[in-house]
Order: C-alpha cells, then structure tokens, then sequence
C-alpha cells in the first residue's frame, strides 16, 4: 500500500502522512475562526471584519497576563476570550447595534474600520516586529510517531479546538439556549413577545463570537509570532472558508476549515507557490456550482 | 498615501519643528531629506519611523554650516506604486534625496526615478545586490547591507563549520530569489550541495511546519531561510518545535536585533547572523546609540536606521563640501563628490564608497547569546568573526555595474 502511494504521487509516503496532519492541525485553527464567524454572522446577519484584530487580540492579551501579571498559558486560555469578548460587547452596544436595519455593507465597513484602529494602535504601542510568548512546560517536547515528529503543542491544538467546536455546536443545536438563539434570527419580534430579552442576547452571541476568535489567537501564540498584522493573512483564508462551507452553517465551517486545511497542506508540498491561492480557487468553483456554499441553505 | 509628517531640523540647536513646507522653501539654502520607509508593515521595527529618527541625528550633528535640514518621512506600503508616487512628488517639491527604502521592489522603482530627475538616492533599508550591479546608478548610494554580503556572511560561515548540504525555505519574490541565489553561489563554490527548496507565497503565510518538515525530510545538514522579519521569525519557531534544531544548523540569511528581540534569546541563543552595525560594538556606537535611544522609544538603533545615519551624514559633508546650491541642481554631481570622499562616523567607522554606488564598511558574524550570558536589555550578540570592508562585499568586476570601467 505504501509502495503504491509512493508510486503514484512521487514523494515519499512519511513525507505525506505529515503534510496531511499539518494541514489537519492548520484546518483546527481555520475552524475555530471561521466558527466564531459563522456564529456571528448566522446569528446577527454581520459580517464581523474585525475578526482578525481580535484573534490577534486574544495572542496579545495572552503575552500581557504573563509580561505584567504573572498568569501562564492556562489562565490566559480562560481570561483572554473573556476579557476581549468583554471589548466586543462594548463594540456591539456602542455602534453594531445601531447597524441591524441597514445594508450588510454598512456592518462590514464599520467592522472593517474598527479592524484597522485596533491593528493601529496595538502597532503603535508594540511595535511590528512581534512579541516572544513560550509553549508551556506541560506541553512541550514532541512524540516520534515513526513517519514524522509530532510536537506535543500541535496535538493538543487539534484536540482542544475539536472539544470547543463540539461544544458550540451542541449549544447552538441541542439546547434550549440555542433553539432561542436560531428562533430570534427567525423573528426576533414574536421572541421578545415572548418575554425574551433578544437584544441582550445578540450582544452576547457577538461577544462570545469575539471570545472564540481571542480563544484562537491564545492557542497561536506560542507557534506563530505575536504581532499586531498576525490575524490580517489568516483571516482572508478564513472567509473564504465561510464562504466555501456556507455562510451561518456552523457544521460547514467546521468542516470546511479542517477540510481545507488538509487541501492547503497538500498544497505545500506538491506546488507551495501556489498553497496561498489554492484555497481561492476551489471557493471559485464552489461559487459557480453552489452559489450558496457547500453546507449553506440556498 | 501614507501620512507624512514634516518637521524641520534647525541646525544647531537641534530642536524639532513643525514648519510649512512653503516657508522652508522661501529660505532658499535648505536641503531636503525625504525617509521613504515602511511605516506601517512588517519592516517598520527594523526600518520605519527609527530611520527618520537616525536621519535627524545626522542632521543634528552635523550642525550649523550656512544651511538648514530639513527632514519629513513618509509610508511606502511596501508598494512600489505607492512609493513611486511619493518619490516623483518630493522631487518636483524640491526634495533633494531620498532615503533608506526598504524592499527591494520598491526601491527599485525609486533608483529609477532618481536617475531620470538628477537626484539622490541613498538607500539603506533594501536587500538586493543588483542595487549596485546591473540596476546601478550614478545617483544612488547603497549603503548598509545587500544579499551578496548576508550570502557570504552567514552562508559561507556555515559552510565552513561542515554545512555542506542546504535546503532553502524562500519567499517567492525578488528579494527571496536573490538571497538564494547569492547564498547558493558560495555553498557550491565551497563544494556543498542545495538539495532543495520551497518557494513559499509572500506575504500570505503564516505556518511554515509543512516547509520545515520538508527541510527535515530531505536530510539537509542546513536549513536556509531566504526571508525576513516576522517570516523568519515563525520560520525558526517552527523548525524548533519540530526538533531541526537536533540535526540541523539554522542559517537565518536576513535576520536581525529586532528578530531576535521578537523570537526570545530562549529560542534564538546560538543563531549566527550577519551584520554591519551592532550597538554594543564599541565606545562611538554606544556614545550614538546614547545620544538617540530616548528618540527612537527606548530602542538602540537596528543596522537598517544607523546605515541612514550613516548615509545622511555623509552627503550634508559632501553638501557643505561643493556648496549647496551646486549639490541642490546637480544630483549626479552630488553622490561623486560623496564618492570621492573618505567616510567616517560613529556608526561604521571609516570606509569609503565605491563607483558602483556600494558603500564598503567592516561586516560583523553574531552569534546569538544564550539568556544567561545576556546582561540586560538588547544585549543579544557576540561577535564571531569581522570581516574588513574591501573583502566582505561583491568584488567590484563582479557585479556588471555599467559604471565601472573594466
């Protein structure tokens, strides 16, 4: 079996077997953040641009808990979603809330600013060339797993963003939490006759979105660089991962994320000029067959 | 365009400001210095604002010799179109050079402009060697670093200490190529091999294990990176976390303080890198980086802001030199009476500049400390090895200058 893979591709077949799980553990973070998207724009009907400020967010705040308070990877891991999900209610209360009636364009041009001022200004108190932020003791070292090397980080990245992607997709679907969530997208109208408090519960649903790209952004600390242009590459992959799974389907970005992950990694090693358009390509043709994404409700 | 700031330096006294660029114009024995730079991307740590602050140090020791300075900067983008436009504007609004650059792309672009309006360009803050050879150009001076200088920096160090067989990691644009062009000439030349590489899309990428994993698959005993700033920076965190550290030698082609300070003296201790400034060199280093640091936010001057020092210091000699109103009309003029000038500062010391353009100064191998040597803030290198000017750049036949006379 191994000989006939080497046979048919060309390289060798350890060599594969590690791109497909770098592309697997890739796709763990193109997943995450294209959840938190999904979530917000299913949900509030916003295109959130400022997504990759907040994912960048998330890393810088995980630096400074531990440069000035002390606090390791583990607390950042609870206290920095929070603490920038507490930023994006502010954000939604003071000015997405007053964009709900008006044209999708109008949300993505004030979330596209706010994305700029944030970058800006972490730009200028930091610097560009980024921040050092260590791979905890616990979680460092790596496994031989005979045809690659492993590190321990990467394996745990996978998991967790597995767990966490369940999770929100439980919520969503299977509690009565969520059944209010998707019935207020619905009408949002008959739930508040019902005694609801909807417009509470979309600035929650905006800050949890928020709180999951923060979460993203502390996982990537330690493997990339901590700076302020971290989010802005990543996450155009990422919207077009929405795009490709289907705009609000939380299921689809899901599984977009980890599937293009895979298709990117494969990229790399048989023409890694091109691993950076690749992605693009394939939302190309996705559009043309299925206008409203692979997983998306025409 | 970028935001651009205008502040004129009056001489002596050294004292900053704000002027409109009319009344400055009305002095009539004022020379104007443009810093052309990245001030909002991936350089600006290394290049950026600090350049404009290194270039008003220069202004400010040079002092009072019957002329003001005047020096405003602005944002490229890492566009050449962008910085194309700004140049062509500065010039026909009276600006007389041009400096530092970083990009090659871009400076490119602006090396032409400059020749065809007759002024001056001193460029600091791009990579290229075809800066002085076969893009050279009397109006131009390149003075800090090029890619054939890192190329036998690091490279043929490495080289020697038995890295006979490289993989290179590259960015897929100009820059890139020509790093690993440079590099692979001496790797070769010293009877090593170039197993392979991947070309990687820039700026698109963010993750480098696939490419660090394909470094370690084709049993290179080195990993070259032929890239900068935050790029090498998640090069390098990647090949440790997949442990190249263990059978690999890292030969960070472009990397410098800033990278270092990014990456952590935990995961960069024993990196060797090339350089021409360092501001623990000696007494006159540490006496500049003294006089600038509160100015440049608390920062020791990086090599790319020191070379435009460097560089801005020598022309206002060269200014004073042949009167400013000869050196204002006549570019081409300018740049050989600079030419024909030894240097001196505290930054690199003596050196001269050759008549390709190619400023010659004694080039530095760092080694990287570990966390428990460093003493305090910024203390990251040791020297390795110096090398003197007239042999640590490309032999001047070499290089297929059209200014040179063979």
């Amino acid at each position: 079996m191994l000989d006939f893979i080497e046979n048919l591709l060309g390289i060798p077949a350890p060599l594969l077997f590690g791109q497909l799980l770098l592309g697997l553990i890739n796709g763990a973070f193109y997943a995450m953040l294209s959840l938190g998207l999904a979530v917000i724009f299913g949900l509030l009907n916003i295109i959130n641009f400022t997504h990759g400020a907040q994912f960048m967010m998330g890393a810088f705040v995980a630096w400074m808990l531990l440069a000035w308070g002390g606090l390791g990877y583990w607390w950042a891991l609870l206290i920095a979603p929070l603490i920038v999900g507490a930023t994006g209610v502010v954000i939604e209360r003071l000015m997405i809330s007053r964009l709900y009636k008006l044209d999708h364009l109008y949300g993505l041009l004030l979330t596209f600013g706010i994305g700029l001022m944030i970058e800006g200004v972490f730009r200028n108190e930091f610097g560009s060339s980024g921040l050092p932020y260590r791979i905890p003791a616990e979680l460092s070292g790596a496994w031989d797993l005979g045809f690659m090397f492993m590190p321990v980080y990467r394996g745990w990245v996978v998991v967790f963003s597995l767990v966490i992607c369940l999770a929100t997709w439980i919520v969503i679907e299977k509690t009565r939490l969520g059944a209010y969530l998707r019935a207020a997208t619905e009408n949002a109208a008959l739930v508040q006759a019902f005694g609801v408090n909807v417009p509470r519960m979309i600035t929650l649903t905006y800050g949890a979105g928020v709180a999951l790209a923060a979460l993203a952004g502390v996982l990537a600390a330690p493997i990339y660089s901590v700076n302020p242009q971290m989010g802005t590459n990543l996450i155009i992959v990422v919207f077009a991962v929405v795009v490709i799974g289907g705009m609000g389907s939380i299921l689809g970005s899901v599984i977009t994320g980890f599937g293009l992950g895979i298709i990117e990694g494969l990229t790399k090693v048989f023409w890694p000029e091109a691993s950076a358009t690749v992605i693009f390509v394939i939302m190309a043709i996705v559009l043309l067959a299925r206008p409203a994404g692979l997983f998306g409700r025409a | 365009m970028g935001t651009s700031r205008r502040s004129l330096l009056a001489g002596a006294s050294a004292a900053v400001a704000v002027a409109p660029l009319s009344r400055a114009r009305a002095q009539g024995t004022t020379i104007r210095l443009g810093v052309l730079s990245d001030m909002s991307g991936p350089y600006r740590d290394a290049t950026g604002p600090g350049s404009t602050v290194m270039t008003q140090a220069a202004a400010a020791e040079f002092g009072a010799r019957g002329f003001t300075v005047e020096v405003i900067q602005a944002d490229h983008q890492n566009r050449p179109d962008v910085g194309a436009n700004i140049a062509r504007q500065w010039f026909d609004q009276g600006v007389d050079a041009i400096l530092d650059v970083p990009t090659s792309s871009v400076a490119f672009a602006v090396n032409t402009i400059a020749r065809e309006k007759n002024k001056v360009f001193l460029n600091s803050g791009a990579a290229s060697s075809d800066l002085t050879g076969s893009q050279c150009s009397p109006n131009t001076v390149h003075w800090t670093y090029d890619t054939w200088m890192l190329a036998k920096g690091t490279g043929a160090a490495i080289v020697r200490t038995g890295g006979d067989t490289w993989f290179f990691v590259t960015a897929d644009y100009a820059f890139g190529h020509a790093l690993q062009r440079d590099t692979t000439r001496f790797v070769e030349a010293a009877g090593g091999r170039v197993l392979g590489a991947a070309r990687y899309p820039f700026p698109a990428t963010t993750d480098f294990s696939a490419f660090v994993v394909q470094a370690q698959a084709s049993r290179a005993k080195v990993l070259g990176m032929a890239n900068a700033s935050t790029d090498t920076v998640n090069t390098i965190k990647a090949a440790r976390e997949f442990g190249l550290h263990r059978n690999m030698k890292f030969a960070a082609l472009l990397m410098g303080l800033v990278d270092v300070h990014a990456l952590g003296l935990e995961t960069g201790q024993g990196l060797l890198l090339t350089e021409s400034f360092y501001w623990d060199l000696n007494d006159r280093t540490r006496a500049l980086t003294t006089r600038v640091r509160r100015a440049n936010q608390d920062r020791p001057p990086a090599m790319v802001q020191a070379g435009c020092y460097g560089a801005a210091l020598h022309y206002l000699k060269a200014v004073a030199d042949m009167g400013v109103a000869a050196a204002k009309a006549d570019g081409r003029a300018a740049v050989a009476r600079m030419k024909a000038m030894p240097t001196d500062d505290d930054a690199f010391g003596p050196g001269r500049i050759r008549e390709d353009g190619r400023k010659l100064h004694p080039v530095f191998l760092f080694e990287v400390k570990a966390p428990s040597e460093s003493r305090g803030a910024w203390d990251y290198y040791k020297v390795a090895a110096t090398t003197p000017g007239e042999e640590a750049f490309r032999p001047l036949a070499e290089g297929g200058c059209s200014l040179v006379r063979s």
